[in-house]
């Protein structure tokens, strides 16, 4: 498939425009840009100017759009591959007229705020989205017509009918004023009203606006009931009922010759209006294309042409109709509009155009994600030869996400899109989701579990590794240790237990006691960690005064090498209060490894702090405790010694 | 006709067939940052987030900017930080907390790490970093600095005027003054800019690329591509772009996609995408990983040199800029076909800029208007179907159109928590009870 050369967009940065350099730098929603010169010295303005795209993304009302446009894609991701595609067809439909029904609701809500709002930029810009979502809608529908509903001949005009008369409702606001004025039948717009609703089939409306005008000119009341009749009798097909097609079609022929007689009769020649409505049921071209402002456009041409022409078209034969509509209809502008191109794609059932021409022409992924993911579900892709037909669906949504990505609430639904996107969803959901700013820890277990969910081991641990080295800068130890221990980041765990064991040798207790009391199995992590654990819940037995089982733990902490032994003195220290109990609690051979870790820290102390000149206070503090120690160990080994033989006896 | 009444339709006032401006990337300007630099602005480096920014400058500083709640970017610490042009400026990955590097015309880079400072300081909204290390080696220019990606641990790259590139690294990240030199490898050609494959280690051994500015063209290829060695701890040449014979001023690796091949972007005197294909070792050989370099775009529209390359987060885009004045946005499609889809350029009406701003944090918000208007000058791209809203008239018609009340919903705005802990310490930190007397003494 040729593409179409597209010139690209041009954004205009307040900057100087010639003799210096513009730099940039990407971020994961903009990029900013700012002067400067690469070659030689010089001076720049000095402002940095933030560049966005997918402005949309940051439309509070089309917020709503992207919100509830998720939910209908979601639903449709769980439509059962199973089931045949016949079955499945009106609930694509239905899927269909939802995705509409959004872009409904959100026009409507945009123009109320464009119509009420007193700021004159913020009306156009609201305004202008109205008219995006406008031609959306109006594609979409036209698309959902053709390839969703694939309406065969007889019905393929009704549901054009309706699909006019939805996007050219102007017709009764008119109506509303002749009707609400004094005298209906003397309103300047009168005729205009009732020749729109011929031209749109609506001639059930178009009758009763005549009996307005037949009452006030009872001499003409004949002509009025001719016309009437014609009217009331022109047929239109039912696809529910009986009749077939070519039933239908002897029926219409008939009143068409009917219609054909009364303006050779020029049973209406005394009344230029009534004419002129009879010159429209016959289908009469020129007459059509004389009121070319009441058609407004080539499509609401071609459809009043086909139902008072050819209402039995097929729809392989669409596009012949709709190339010539349009040549006749445009003939005085002489190039047609993208949005012209586009319809007329459709209407040649060359899907893949209508979606490039659409992805060029509207600055807006929105609209061809969905629909294109909607007709690959349909099938529609590939029955079109589209080697690339998945690609391409992903491709488009790929890229509507990666904008929701951007922002700082939509991101999570673009999760949703990437996990329907088999081939690269996962490496783009990789990429991004590290980007999501962790503003709050709150926000950081929310990430945490998108990718806990989808198994992204590398995100859990740079999310909990990031979020633990943020904590123990600001000092929350805590928080450091529960986020280490998720991301199960072994060395940190270390770092932060010796914080804590200096934190608590600093100011003789321990915060977050919560944490560390709860460890459980996750104490394993680091050896430093496990003496964290350990150590607090020696105190803990000490505080519930289950002094043997405290003292059999500190015990064990020095023997199973498990403190390190910096902290040795502080643990012996501990067992001081434990030895001076009236009751034995450390039996003789306890009390013999506890001298003996004393005389090993002592006599490596002794080979390492030589010669460091510590203060004389200091030294003394240290001697003094030695040495009450020593005694404390050896007047409860006499006493254990006693005890033990006393029971033996 | 189906469930769904919609009585409504398109308002008259909008004409469907007006300018339908034909674009791809339509961007516009957010606001604009008074920076405030006393000097030309060389460099500007988002962090990992998005939410902070550091600037560098001739003026020897550099300066950090944090963005608040409402989008609004506020400078935080402004210091001096080389005694020359400050060139380049990068931030470490969060995991290793905020950190800076910076290089500098003065011969020297230099790391500065961000401490927690006092609380009357947060109020003011100021930060304090301090300079960890300065990395003395190079005895020329030091062009350009780049931490390697996270998994290969803290490591800085820097390289210089004198062709070479160092290689350092922190064996501890909470002491961020020393730093050793690792490798030092000799490329021969004076060295403007590094890059390194941002590709897992799993899959590929670490490697990174060097380009030079030399403007010789005899000399060959001005990009080379190093490659780690397991077995000699090294890193080896494992390939040159000899087809790049022109002045290189920047070059950045793709991040990959989970792609067999690599992708490099290069500045020159034109934009080049390079593909790099490894090919299949021999199962005995122990030298570095051989690739089929394949050109898969080469711009010229910047008309002369390009200085600056870099992708965004998918790498689905490439920024360039130009002796053209211009920033380009190249894009491919879904058939893997390169186009230029987006330009930013100046329209020759710079803001009085910093000497001119009262303050430095002056910004300018609310562009959207100002691309409407842009557009409806001809100047820049409006891709909007058109047409201006009729005059508001009240009672609108449309009145009678409520959508479905279904539809109506708030939106899912996050709504901004206050901080909050991940496990639900009691911070009520008992103390060991006090050692109880010792009876019967």
């Amino acid at each position: 498939m040729e593409e179409v050369d597209v010139e690209p967009a041009v954004t205009n940065i307040p900057a100087a425009s010639s003799g210096t350099h513009l730099g940039f730098a990407w971020g994961p929603g903009d990029i900013l840009v700012y002067e400067t010169l690469y070659k030689a010295s010089g001076t720049g303005s000095g402002d940095i100017h933030e560049v966005r795209k997918d402005e949309d993304i940051y439309s509070p009302i089309l917020r709503k759009l992207f919100n509830e446009s998720h939910h209908i894609f979601v639903g449709l991701q769980t439509i059962r591959e199973d089931l045949p595609s016949k079955n499945k067809k009106p609930q694509f439909v239905s899927i269909s007229k939802n995705y509409r029904s959004v872009i409904r609701a959100c026009m409507e809500e945009l123009q109320q705020v464009a119509v009420s709002t007193k700021v004159a930029e913020v009306a156009m810009q609201y305004g202008n989205q109205v008219s995006i979502l406008l031609a959306i809608e109006l594609i979409w529908n036209l698309c959902e017509v053709l390839f969703i509903d694939a309406a065969p001949a007889g019905s393929l005009l009704l549901h054009l009918l309706d699909w006019v008369r939805l996007h050219k409702a102007d017709v009764d606001e008119k109506a509303r004023e002749v009707l609400q004025s004094e005298s209906p039948a003397e309103h300047r717009d009168y005729w205009d009203v009732v020749v729109s609703y011929v031209l749109q089939g609506r001639l059930e409306e178009a009758r009763q606006m005549l009996v307005k005008q037949a009452t006030l000119q009872p001499a003409a009341r004949k002509m009025y009931k001719q016309m009437d009749t014609l009217l009331s009798k022109m047929p239109f097909y039912n696809p529910g009922g009986t009749q077939t097609l070519t039933e239908f079609d002897v029926k219409w022929r008939h009143w068409h010759e009917e219609v054909d007689r009364c303006l050779q009769d020029n049973s209406f020649a005394s009344n230029k209006h009534l004419e002129l409505i009879c010159k429209i049921l016959v289908g009469d071209e020129d007459t059509l294309l004389e009121h070319k402002d009441l058609l407004s456009t080539w499509y609401h041409f071609l459809v009043t042409r086909l139902l008072f022409c050819h209402p039995t078209v097929k729809p392989t034969e669409l596009h012949y109709y709709a190339q010539s509509c349009l040549t006749m209809f445009l003939d005085s502008r002489s190039v047609p509009e993208p949005l012209d191109s586009i319809l007329l794609a459709a209407f040649e059932f060359d899907i893949h155009q209508v979606i490039k021409d659409c992805s060029i022409a509207l600055n807006n992924w929105w609209f061809v994600a969905h629909l294109t993911d909607l007709l690959d579900h349909c099938k529609l892709l590939q029955s079109h030869n589209l080697h690339f037909g998945s690609n391409l669906r992903e491709f488009l949504l790929l890229e509507y996400a990666s904008g929701l990505f951007t922002h700082h609430s939509l991101w999570q639904l673009a999760v949703d899109y990437f996990d329907h996107c088999p081939e690269f969803g996962r490496v783009y959901l990789e990429l991004q989701i590290e980007r999501v700013p962790l503003d709050t820890e709150r926000k950081a277990l929310k990430v945490l579990r998108i990718c806990e969910q989808r198994q992204m081991s590398e995100q859990v641990r740079s999310i909990c590794k990031i979020m633990a080295m943020r904590a123990l800068r600001n000092n929350r130890l805590g928080s450091a240790l529960s986020w280490s221990i998720r991301a199960k980041d072994a060395a940190f765990a270390t770092l932060i237990s010796e914080r804590f064991l200096q934190d608590y040798c600093a100011r003789g207790t321990f915060s977050d006691l919560d944490l560390i009391d709860n460890l459980g199995p996750a104490m394993l992590l680091s050896d430093r960690l496990t003496f964290l654990g350990k150590y607090r819940e020696f105190h803990k037995l000490y505080g519930e005064k289950r002094f043997r089982e405290a003292s059999k733990l500190l015990l064990s902490l020095m023997t199973a090498k498990i403190a390190p032994r910096s902290f040795w003195m502080t643990l012996l220290t501990d067992a001081l209060p434990l030895l001076e109990q009236k009751e034995v609690i450390f039996s003789a051979d306890q009390t013999h490894e506890l001298m003996f870790c004393l005389e090993e820290l002592m006599s490596s102390l002794n080979t390492t702090t030589a010669g460091t000149d510590r203060p004389m206070q200091d030294e003394d503090i240290e001697v003094t405790k030695v040495e009450l120690l020593r005694l404390a160990l050896a007047r409860n080994l006499a006493m254990a010694i006693v005890k033990e033989g006393t029971v033996e006896a | 006709r189906g469930s769904l009444q919609w009585e409504s339709a398109a308002p008259a006032q909008y004409c469907l067939h007006c300018c339908w401006h034909i674009g791809v990337i339509i961007m516009f300007v957010a606001r604009s940052i008074a920076a405030d630099h006393k000097d030309l602005i060389h460099d500007v480096s988002y962090d990992f987030h998005g939410r902070r920014m550091a600037t560098c400058s001739s003026d020897q500083s550099v300066k950090v900017w944090d963005k608040s709640e409402n989008g609004e970017w506020h400078c935080t610490a402004s210091w001096k930080t080389h005694s020359g042009s400050v060139w380049r400026v990068t931030w470490a990955h969060p995991e290793f907390g905020q950190v800076l590097a910076s290089c500098s015309f003065d011969r020297t880079a230099a790391v500065w790490e961000e401490i927690v400072g006092e609380s009357n300081d947060k109020q003011r909204g100021l930060s304090h970093w301090i300079k960890r290390t300065t990395l003395v080696d190079s005895r020329t220019s030091v062009t350009d600095v780049k931490f390697a990606p996270k998994h290969m641990g803290l490591m800085l790259t820097t390289c210089s005027a004198d062709g070479v590139v160092r290689i350092y690294e922190a064996p501890d990240v909470m002491n961020l003054s020393q730093w050793s030199l690792q490798h030092e490898i000799s490329c021969k050609l004076s060295c403007s800019c590094i890059s390194w494959n941002p590709s897992s280690s799993r899959a590929h051994p670490a490697m990174f690329a060097v380009g030079s500015d030399d403007s010789n063209v005899t000399y060959g290829g001005k990009v080379q591509i190093y490659e780690y060695n397991e077995n000699t701890r090294k890193y080896a040449k494992a390939e040159t772009l000899m087809t790049v014979t022109d002045a290189v001023h920047d070059i950045a690796f793709a991040p990959n996609l989970g792609r067999s091949f690599h992708v490099l972007a290069i500045a020159t005197k034109d934009v080049r995408i390079f593909k790099l294909v490894p090919m299949r070792k021999e199962s005995t050989s122990t030298g570095p990983t051989k690739f089929e370099v394949q050109i898969v775009a080469q711009f010229d529209n910047h008309n002369s040199q390009v200085w600056r390359v870099s992708w965004n987060i998918t790498s689905t885009l490439l920024a360039s800029s130009g002796d053209d004045g211009c920033v380009r946005l190249w894009k491919a499609n879904y058939m893997d076909n390169w186009k230029c889809t987006g330009i930013l350029k100046g329209d020759g009406s710079p803001l009085t800029g910093s000497s001119g701003q009262p303050t430095a944090m002056s910004t300018v918000v609310g562009s959207s208007v100002q691309t409407s208007q842009n557009a409806l000058n001809g100047m820049s791209a409006g891709r909007y179907f058109f047409p201006p809203l009729d005059p508001p008239r009240a009672g609108t018609r449309y009145g009678h159109l409520l959508p479905p009340s279904s539809l109506i919903e708030h939106c899912d705005a996050e709504p901004i928590q206050p901080q909050q802990q991940a496990l639900p310490h009691r911070l009520s930190s008992r103390a060991l009870l006090p050692l109880p007397e010792a009876e019967g003494q």
